[in-house]
């Protein structure tokens, strides 16, 4: 009869407390071209980020994701049909893109959500969403649970979420703290000031002021104008162009440097660490168990190469 | 604004589609977006928890494992050298952290002391398969928990073994094939030739080839190097003919020409460790540390690893489909084992508790005996005491009548003797005056 806890087997003498050898006085071993061989490893294999905007419809999220990949990322709203309706839920859309950029592979999928706050009644329209965040969780958490694992499992696993705050230039409307409330459980949050372009810059300090978190004030566009004699990304007004990665009109520079340059993997981490862990370690405790799956049997037999 | 090329098409695509939508496409930037610092992100992290290496060695007692390995870290690791009378194999464990430039490697090296001393061997490769068993079983134990912390893991899965050969020259010895074919579902083996300054150049080169042929007819599963990455793929296809590497070791340093280099010194010459024409131990450190550690790693975990939690697990009587090819959930079985688990807990709980009952019991009866002993013999005691009094009693009574006795005799006896002293002195007198008549 097999138990779940196997007796301990005898342990050969336990590994002393590590004696710390500085070698670099004694000749030069190479342990530090680990870190090469791990950047050729991750470059290889490419990375998953998978970004959700929320927010209405018209506050500029498309706009604003394709200045962040300074690419044509998501079909901007204007681009519909005008006969086509507002949805009547939240709906959730992904789409998955491939970009590649200075030899690394990422593997984008932006997640939509029109729809959202939309309606004249938008109680409980954040759940379609969590629900959504969930299933992904529960996909990953499928699949490491199997015998036979992928090498690889996909990531479909929300990382970031961009929540668009309307620039009413008063503090958070009730949407979004519920919103935010139920969420910032399950995923991390970005919160944004759209059309920040709207706000005076008094406006925005005294806006920003009011809420613990920094909201980015952000202005999104993907045309390109001569200011200066650079050529540089902005929008055009009568009163003057707005630059969009010019920090004193607006901090999309920030955004951009914040999620893509430096917490990009910080981002994913958290995701898997801390969400995803709390997600698994809830589900586990709970009585019913995992539902049964349909396993495609034949797909789970790649983890020999 | 950078200029940057377009998007390449994406040969090995492993991901599956979006369930949504088209499929991918790949899209075209306008500008530097950033995240070409991803890999640089990837690696800071690392590099701020820092990397663990776990080498095993196996070989016989004297062949050079620790001398070896302070060669290629450069350190004076302390170990005393076993000696030839362990009744068996064990192993031991020693770990070291290391430090070069900003990276931090947290160094296991696990030792086998005893490995072919005996004079049954039978048994020698189990120590080894079991102790790397152990380090796969705590890994699945800290994934298969509730709450777990696997990013900060401490991770004590053996990543490489380096595994000794004699030189001979011949071949490779039975215990070798043995052990070899033992762990090389286990563990990435890389074979190396230990003291190979022992052999003979030409001598070597068919050595190595018996060698590799051995492996191959046996079906011993060596470590490949890894050769689907092209900046690698070369050094590393270069290196794969070299294998068995031929290694020799030393720490001390011997002067060559106008520099001081880690050499052995005979009468006949200078074998000198990093001399490429001397021996193969470049191409070891090369292959070992500063071409393939990553890959180790990786392999342990993707393969050795999943082997291991797939048997460890199946074994266990999980399984994804049941014959009725109905999916299987790991929670129900699970759970469904914990409970058995807890029933086969209480059962036992309750046989102890049963014991315990029942040994109290037999204590008790014990005690009662004991008790009623004692007061039987307590009840005895006291007769005896009884019949003592008595006895002595009745002496007395004796006694003192006795002293009656004598008391009235002597008190008889003494009204005698006055009586006679009364009538002895009238006759005294009488025959007094008697005499004292006829003398008249």
């Amino acid at each position: 009869m097999s138990e779940l806890v196997p007796e301990p087997r005898p342990k050969p003498a336990v590994p002393m407390k590590p004696v710390s050898i500085n070698s670099n006085l004694l000749g030069y071993i190479g342990i530090d071209t680990i870190i090469e061989q791990m950047r050729k490893k991750t470059m290889k294999t490419g990375f998953d980020f998978n970004i959700m905007v929320v927010g209405q419809s018209g506050l500029g999220k498309s706009t604003l994701v394709n200045t962040l990949f300074k690419s044509q990322v998501s079909r901007k709203a204007s681009s519909w049909n005008r006969e086509e309706k507002i949805p009547k839920t939240v709906e959730i859309k992904a789409i998955g893109h491939v970009i590649e950029e200075g030899g690394v592979k990422m593997k984008l999928t932006v997640i939509d959500t029109p729809g959202f706050g939309d309606q004249i009644n938008n109680e409980n329209c954040w759940e379609p969403i969590e629900k959504y965040i969930n299933e992904q969780y529960e996909k990953f958490l499928k699949e490491e649970v199997n015998i036979a694992r992928k090498k690889r499992i996909p990531d479909t696993r929300v990382h970031c979420c961009l929540y668009f705050i309307s620039p009413t230039g008063h503090s958070l409307r009730p949407l979004d703290l519920e919103f935010m409330k139920h969420l910032s459980k399950v995923v991390n949050i970005i919160p944004v000031i759209a059309k920040a372009d709207t706000m005076t810059l008094e406006e925005k300090s005294e806006f920003k002021q009011r809420q613990e978190s920094m909201p980015f004030a952000v202005v999104g566009s993907d045309k390109e104008y001569q200011v200066n004699g650079k050529r540089v990304l902005g929008r055009k007004t009568p009163w003057g162009i707005i630059e969009v990665e010019n920090l004193n009109h607006c901090e999309f520079a920030l955004l951009r440097d914040f999620v893509i340059r430096t917490h990009l993997q910080d981002l994913k981490e958290v995701t898997h660490n801390i969400h995803y862990e709390t997600y698994r370690a809830k589900r586990l405790n709970d009585n019913g168990g995992l539902p049964p799956v349909s396993v495609d049997t034949e797909e789970s037999h790649d983890s020999n190469p | 604004m950078e200029e940057v090329e377009p998007a390449h098409v994406l040969r090995n695509f492993k991901y599956v589609a979006f369930t949504m939508n088209e499929e991918l496409r790949n899209l075209s930037l306008s500008g530097h977006v950033g995240f070409d610092s991803l890999p640089d992100q990837l690696v800071n992290k690392s590099t701020s928890q820092g990397f663990c290496f776990n080498i095993l060695c196996v070989g016989e007692t004297g062949i050079g494992k620790s001398t070896l390995m302070d060669t290629l870290f450069n350190t004076k690791f302390e170990s005393d050298p076993a000696t030839h009378n362990e009744p068996g194999v064990r192993l031991k464990a020693r770990s070291y952290e290391l430090q070069e430039s900003n990276v931090r490697l947290k160094l296991t090296i696990v030792d086998t002391v005893g490995f072919g001393d005996q004079i049954n061997k039978d048994d020698s490769y189990k120590p080894i398969v079991e102790y790397i068993d152990a380090q796969f079983e705590a890994y699945l134990q800290e994934e298969l928990k509730i709450k777990r912390s696997l990013f900060n893991y401490h991770d004590t899965r053996i990543h490489a073994c380096l595994y000794f050969i004699a030189p001979t020259g011949h071949s490779l010895k039975s215990l070798d094939l043995v052990t070899m074919k033992k762990l090389d579902s286990k563990v990435n083996i890389i074979p190396i030739i230990a003291k190979a300054d022992t052999i003979a150049k030409n001598e070597l080169h068919k050595f190595k080839s018996k060698i590799m042929s051995e492996l191959v007819s046996n079906g011993v599963q060596i470590y490949q190097f890894p050769t689907d990455e092209e900046t690698v793929a070369e050094i590393n296809a270069t290196m794969s003919v070299h294998l068995p590497f031929a290694v020799v070791g030393s720490t001390e340093e011997v002067k060559v020409g106008n520099k001081m280099a880690k050499a052995r010194q005979y009468p006949w010459g200078v074998v000198q460790v990093e001399n490429e024409n001397h021996c193969d131990f470049v191409k070891l450190r090369e292959m070992l540390i500063r071409v393939n550690m990553e890959d180790l790693r990786e392999q342990t975990h993707t393969r050795h690893y999943e082997l291991y939690r797939r048997c460890k697990l199946e074994e266990m009587g999980f399984k994804d489909t049941d014959p009725d090819s109905k999916p299987f959930s790991l929670q129900e079985t699970y759970e469904a084992k914990r409970n058995e688990f807890l029933g086969e807990l209480q059962k036992k709980e309750e046989e102890m508790r049963q014991m315990f009952v029942m040994r109290v019991k037999e204590k008790e009866a014990e005690l009662k005996e004991a008790e009623k002993e004692l007061h039987e013999k307590f009840d005895l005691l006291k007769r005896t005491h009884q019949e003592e009094k008595k006895k002595v009693e009745d002496k007395k009574k004796e006694l003192e009548e006795e002293v009656n006795n004598f008391q009235k005799k002597k008190a008889a006896a003494q009204l005698l003797q006055s009586q006679a002293q009364q009538s002895g002195a009238q006759q005294t007198k009488k025959d007094k005056d008697k005499k004292n008549a006829s003398f008249t």
